[in-house]
C-alpha cells in the first residue's frame, strides 16, 4: 500500500520533507496550505520521485513560503516571477524536476503574463496553485480569483469585477494537465500531484484552499473548518468538464476533477527538434533527453 | 483491538478542528487541555476505533497529528500469520 | 582559468559594440541567456540565439523584461553562466531583479545599451542617462559593479571582465554602453582561448551537510552551489541568515547589507580600471566615460595644442566610483570637467568626491547625439582660466 493510503510509519510522514528546525510555521489556524504540503509530501513519496533533482520555486505569499519549509532545494523568489525563475532553471538544466508552489494572486494576477506564456510554450514545470480567492499575506485584498461580492480589505462594499477562471485559462493557454481539487480532497490531490511529477509538459493543479483569518471572516463564512465543510458539500466530482463551464462563485458549486490530460511536445522537444532540423550535425545538443532522469 | 494510533505533537497544534471533523472512525475530539498557546488540541475519545488511516495526519495543516499502523497481534498460526502480513502491507 | 575554446571566435573581425558584447559573453563561457528586444540592444541576443545552438547552450525570448530578468537568475542557479540585454525602458523594468541578483548573490551580467529618455523617448539615439539608475535603480541598499565600453574591442574585453567581476564577487554586473559604441563598426581582435582569462563559478569544496550557503570565507563572498546537487538549500529575497533562512531582524539585516556592500567596497581597489593620461600636472582634468570619451579625447588634443595642461581621467569602471583617485586629483587640479550625455549624473560623484577642493564643471548633454568636440574644448578653457 502506498502511503498516501496507509502509513505504517511512527514518524509524521511529511517531517522528512520539512526543515523542521523552521517549525511552527506561520500559517494562520485553519490555513489550508499546510494541508496541501501533506498531500505534496505524500506523493513525492509515492513516486519516488528523485529528491535531489527535485526543486521548488515559489512566489510571494503565503503559498510562497511553501519553498522556504521544504527541505529540498528551494527558491522563494519575487513577486509573481517563480514561472520564468524556473523556466530558467528547467533550461539550465533538464534533468531537474521543476515545481513552481504559489497562490493565486502571486500567478494569475502579478504573474499572469508568465503563467500563459509557460502554459503557450509547454514549459516542462508542474505548478500547484493554491487558490484562496484572496491575497492573505498582505491583509486580505481582492484577487483576480476573489468571486463577485465578497468583501475584502480593497473592496470594502464587496467585489464586483468578474473573476478568472483559472482552469479555463490554462485550458486555453495550453496546459497539458490541468485539475482543480480542494483541500477537502486529500487523498485526489495527492494522486493529482503524483500524477504532475510523471507528466512531461505544463501541468497545473489549482487548489481551493480557505483564508480563514480574512477571506472567511469578513464575508461571515466562519473558519477553515467551516470552509473545509463547505467545501465538501459544494464539490461536484466532473473529470473531464469543460473547462468553461467550471468558473468559481461565492457561495455556487465548486466543480472540482481532472479537466485536462493531454499530450503535447514541451518546450525543450520542440526546440531540440527544430535545432535539429535546420542545424543538422551543426546543433550542439546539450538538453539529451537520454542523459535525463526525468519522470516518464 | 485498534488496527492502528494517532500521535499527536500537543504543542504545534491550532485546534483547526480538520482531523475530528474527518476521521472516518471519529476517533477524535478537541479536548478541554490547553497547549502553551491556548489551544485546545484533539485527543484520541475512541481510540479503539482507530484503523491508522492517517487521514488526520493529511488533513492536519500544522503537522500536528498523524495515524499510524500499529504491530499486528501475535501470530496464532502460519495461515493467519499471512493474512495479517497481507493487511499490514 | 582559460576560456572555453567552443565560445571563443578567435580572429580579426569587424563588428559593432552590439555583437562584440554577444561575442565576449561567449568567450566568458555564457552558456544562457534570456531576453526581450529592445533598440539598440536587441543585436547581443539575436547574434546569441544564431551562435549558441551550434556552440551548445539556450536562448530564449521572455514575454518581457521582467521574466528577461530572473529567468538568467534560474539558469544561473542551475549551473549556467547568464546575461541579458535591454535599453532604458527595459532597464527600468529589470531594477527588481537586479535587487534580487544583488540579495542573493547571484552572480550575472546586464547589458544596457543605453538610449535617450526618459521613457520611450530615443530608441535609435545615444544617452547616458542610466548611470544613477544602474548604481541606485533598485531599492535598498546594495552594490554592484559596472564597467563602461568605449568601443566595440572594449565591448568584447569588458563583457568578459563583467563576467569574471560578476562570479568573484557574486553581484550583478553592469556593463553599460550607449547607442553610437553599440552601432559603431571598428575593428576587434579576438584571441585565442588560451590567451583569455575566465573567473570560475565559485562552488564550494563542501560536502552537504557542511555547507552553508551564505557563509563567507573572510573575504566576505560566500562560495555557491547549484540546484540538484544534493544540499538541499533555500534562496530568498527576503533578509537572511548564513543559512539562507528568512531571518528578518534588525541585527541580521545590518550584517547582512553591510556585507552586500563591503564586498565590493572593500574590494574597490582591486575592482576599480580606469585610463589616464597627462594627469601629473595638468590644471584640469577631463573625467569620462563611453563614447563621450572619445569626443573628449579630441577636445583634449585641441586644449592641448593651445598650450593648456589637460589630463584625461577615462572611467572604465564607473561603479564602484574611483573615490580615492578623484580625491586626490581635487587636491592638485584647478577643475574637473565631466561630460556626459546627460544633464549630470556621474558629475555628481565627481563634485562629492571633490569635496569642494576643486571646481567641478559639468558639460551636460540631453542626449541624441554625442558632444561637439567644442563644447568639451570651451568647457575646459573657462575651468582653467
Amino acid at each position: 500500500m502506498s502511503a498516501t493510503e496507509q502509513n505504517t510509519c511512527e514518524i509524521n510522514a511529511v517531517e522528512p520533507f520539512l526543515r523542521m528546525d523552521r517549525m511552527p510555521h506561520i500559517w494562520c489556524p485553519g490555513c489550508g496550505i499546510g494541508t496541501t504540503v501533506n498531500c505534496f509530501t505524500r506523493a513525492l513519496s509515492d513516486s519516488e520521485v528523485d529528491l535531489k533533482n527535485l526543486v521548488v520555486v515559489s512566489g510571494i505569499g503565503c503559498t510562497g513560503r511553501v519553498a522556504g519549509y521544504l527541505n529540498v532545494d528551494s527558491f522563494h523568489t519575487t513577486h509573481g516571477r517563480a514561472i520564468p525563475f524556473a523556466t530558467g532553471l528547467k533550461l539550465a538544466n533538464p534533468k531537474l524536476n521543476v515545481v513552481v508552489y504559489s497562490g493565486d494572486g502571486d500567478l494569475s494576477a502579478i504573474g499572469g503574463n508568465h503563467l500563459i506564456h509557460a502554459a503557450r510554450r509547454n514549459i516542462d514545470l508542474k505548478v500547484i496553485c493554491v487558490n484562496n480567492l484572496i491575497y492573505g499575506m498582505t491583509g486580505g485584498q481582492s484577487a483576480p480569483t476573489t468571486p463577485s461580492n465578497v468583501i475584502t480589505s480593497t473592496s470594502p462594499y464587496g467585489t464586483f469585477d468578474p473573476n478568472f477562471n483559472l482552469a479555463h485559462l490554462m485550458d486555453a493557454a495550453g496546459a497539458v494537465y490541468v485539475a482543480r481539487w480542494t483541500v477537502f480532497h486529500v487523498k485526489q490531490l495527492a494522486r493529482a500531484m503524483q500524477e504532475v511529477f510523471a507528466k512531461k509538459g505544463f501541468s497545473f493543479i489549482e487548489v481551493i484552499a480557505p483564508c480563514p483569518t480574512l477571506y472567511q471572516r469578513r464575508n461571515r463564512m466562519g473558519d477553515g473548518l467551516s470552509a473545509l465543510q463547505s467545501y465538501k458539500q459544494l464539490s461536484k466530482i466532473r473529470n473531464g468538464a469543460p473547462t468553461h463551464e467550471v468558473a468559481m462563485t461565492k457561495s455556487g458549486e465548486i466543480t472540482v476533477g481532472k479537466f485536462i490530460d493531454r499530450v503535447r511536445p514541451d518546450y525543450i522537444e520542440l526546440m531540440r527538434e527544430q535545432m535539429h532540423d535546420s542545424l543538422g550535425d551543426r546543433y550542439v545538443d546539450t538538453l539529451h533527453m537520454e542523459e535525463c532522469e526525468c519522470q516518464e | 483491538m485498534a488496527k492502528g494510533e494517532v500521535k499527536i505533537v500537543v504543542e504545534r497544534c491550532k485546534a483547526c478542528g480538520f482531523c475530528v471533523e474527518f476521521c472516518p472512525s471519529k476517533v477524535l475530539a478537541l479536548s478541554s487541555a490547553f497547549n502553551a498557546k491556548g489551544y485546545h488540541p484533539p485527543e484520541a475519545v475512541a481510540p479503539e476505533k482507530c484503523s491508522g488511516c492517517d487521514l488526520c495526519g493529511m488533513y492536519c495543516p500544522d503537522f500536528a497529528i498523524h495515524g499510524h499502523k500499529t504491530a499486528p497481534a501475535p501470530a496464532a498460526g502460519p495461515a493467519i500469520a499471512q493474512k495479517e502480513a497481507s493487511d499490514a502491507r | 582559468m582559460p576560456a572555453e575554446p567552443a565560445g571563443v571566435l578567435t580572429g580579426v573581425h569587424f563588428l559593432d559594440g552590439d555583437h562584440a558584447c554577444c561575442e565576449g559573453c561567449l568567450a566568458a563561457g555564457a552558456r544562457f541567456a534570456s531576453g526581450y528586444p529592445i533598440t539598440p540592444s536587441t543585436e547581443v541576443v539575436e547574434r546569441f540565439a544564431s551562435r549558441i545552438p551550434t556552440i551548445g547552450g539556450t536562448f530564449i525570448q521572455m514575454e518581457d523584461e521582467l521574466a528577461a530578468s530572473i529567468t538568467l537568475q534560474g539558469a544561473v542557479w542551475a549551473g549556467a553562466k547568464a546575461f541579458t540585454v535591454t535599453s532604458g525602458p527595459g532597464f527600468s523594468l529589470m531594477m527588481e531583479h537586479i535587487g534580487f541578483a544583488a540579495m542573493t548573490e547571484t552572480p550575472c551580467v546586464f547589458i544596457d545599451v543605453q538610449r535617450g529618455g526618459p521613457s520611450t523617448g530615443l530608441p535609435t539615439l545615444p544617452a547616458q542617462a542610466d548611470m544613477m539608475q544602474c548604481r541606485w535603480g533598485s531599492h535598498g541598499d546594495y552594490a554592484i559593479i559596472a564597467v563602461c565600453p568605449n568601443s566595440p574591442q572594449e565591448c568584447f574585453d569588458l563583457t568578459i571582465r563583467a563576467f569574471n567581476l560578476a562570479e568573484k564577487y557574486r553581484v550583478p554586473v553592469m556593463v553599460m554602453l550607449d547607442e553610437v559604441v553599440g552601432h559603431m563598426t571598428e575593428k576587434v581582435v579576438i584571441p585565442p582561448a588560451e590567451a583569455i582569462t575566465i573567473e570560475p563559478r565559485r562552488h564550494t569544496n563542501k560536502p552537504p551537510g557542511e555547507f552553508k550557503l551564505y557563509a563567507t570565507n573572510g573575504d566576505m563572498v560566500p562560495d555557491m552551489v547549484h540546484a540538484g546537487e544534493g544540499y538541499n538549500f533555500h534562496v530568498t529575497g527576503l533578509t537572511h541568515d548564513d543559512r539562507g533562512y528568512p531571518n528578518m531582524t534588525p541585527k541580521i539585516q545590518h550584517s547582512l547589507v553591510n556585507r552586500l556592500k563591503d564586498k565590493v567596497y572593500k574590494n574597490v581597489d582591486q575592482i576599480v580600471e580606469f585610463e589616464t593620461d597627462g594627469c601629473e600636472d595638468a590644471d584640469a582634468v577631463v573625467i569620462s566615460y563611453g563614447i563621450t570619451s572619445r569626443v573628449a579625447q579630441r577636445a583634449i588634443d585641441l586644449a592641448r595644442e593651445k598650450g593648456l595642461k589637460v589630463g584625461k581621467f577615462r572611467l572604465i569602471t564607473a561603479w564602484p566610483f574611483p573615490e580615492k583617485q578623484i580625491r586626490e586629483l581635487a587636491g592638485r587640479v584647478k577643475a574637473l570637467v565631466v561630460p556626459e550625455l546627460n544633464l549630470g549624473q556621474m558629475a555628481l560623484e565627481v563634485e562629492r568626491c571633490a569635496a569642494g577642493k576643486c571646481k567641478t564643471v559639468c558639460v551636460p548633454h540631453a542626449g541624441g547625439s554625442v558632444h561637439d568636440p567644442d563644447e568639451i574644448l570651451k568647457a575646459i578653457e573657462e575651468a582653467i582660466r
